[in-house]
């Protein structure tokens, strides 16, 4: 990962994202809340998890800035926060944009050094 | 799509766990290829990122156990910062494996790299495999990365989450 270096000013902030997302129960909650907020306990129901522990994977996603919970206290509904993950997906798409930059400007050079021998053995040959 | 799209698309597949694996055709023979990948003068033109980057150090010791080192700078505000390691195979003109980490404590660890160059006609397809010490990184990286899109949709959240 060559080019990670460039965007390294919020590295901490995707390393707690890519935390975050690193486990399957984690993005299976994510994925729920695509179609709307929910409680805890609407959320636990697929899991076969406890509400405790579902509410640790809140925590995680909560401290990652990848979900809110509402203020309702009873409920505490809780909604997907669009921006860290546009965060990461764009920060891949950085890393996908300066390979592609590289690589054409590879292109260029090649072209250049491509037609650099053939001249030379023009030159060659007409010095001979 | 038409030769030249294909020409110049880079692609993006994971074969295990750990792995990223970036493939690029170049129409240039292999030698040439290989070269560009390996001669300092002719990295330091290339391998910049994005614009106003320049790379005004880069040593290459191009040999099993032999040493790279590049360094990056800014333009603008001077900033840099560096990209050392080692090679473990060095096979001209077709393979490279080292070991890389940036030069900063604060960095994640090793990659290893793996590039092939495949000569197809007057083609040379350029490999590029990376092999991270953390699959979640990985994960994340090859899921998100196969997508085009700067911002991220809702509905396309759903198929990388799923």
């Amino acid at each position: 990962m060559e080019l990670v270096g460039y965007g390294r000013v919020s590295s901490k902030r995707l390393d707690a994202t890519f935390t975050a997302l690193a486990d399957p129960t984690r993005r299976a909650i994510l994925a729920r809340l695509i179609a709307g907020e929910a409680s805890v306990v609407e959320l636990a129901e697929p899991f076969a998890m406890s509400q405790p522990a579902i509410s640790k994977h809140l925590k995680v996603l909560e401290r990652a800035g990848l979900i809110s919970r509402g203020r309702d206290a009873q409920r505490r509904p809780c909604r997907i926060e669009a921006k860290p993950l546009a965060e990461v997906t764009g920060w891949l798409e950085r890393y996908r944009q300066l390979w592609e930059g590289n690589f054409a400007r590879l292109d260029s050079l090649l072209d250049e050094l491509g037609t650099q021998p053939k001249k030379a053995q023009r030159q060659k040959r007409r010095s001979r | 799509m038409n030769q030249a799209e294909s020409k110049s698309k880079l692609e993006v597949s994971t074969p295990s766990d750990r792995e990223i694996v970036m493939a690029r055709v170049f129409d240039k023979p292999r030698k040439l290829v290989f070269e560009a990948f390996t001669k300092p003068e002719l990295l330091q033109r290339w391998l910049l990122g994005p614009d106003g980057w320049a790379m005004p150090i880069c040593e290459v010791d191009l040999r099993a156990g032999g040493a790279f080192r590049y360094v990056w700078r800014n333009d603008a505000d001077g900033r840099e910062f560096g990209l050392i390691g080692t090679y473990r195979e060095v096979v001209p003109p077709e393979r490279i494996v080292h070991v890389e980490r940036f030069d900063d404590p604060a960095m994640p660890g090793d990659a290893q790299v793996t590039t092939s160059f495949v000569e197809r006609g007057a083609t040379t397809t350029v490999t590029m495999t990376v092999l991270y010490e953390s699959a979640e990184v990985r994960d994340m990286a090859l899921e998100s990365g196969m997508d085009r899109g700067v911002s991220a949709s809702f509905d396309r959240l759903a198929g990388i989450l799923g």
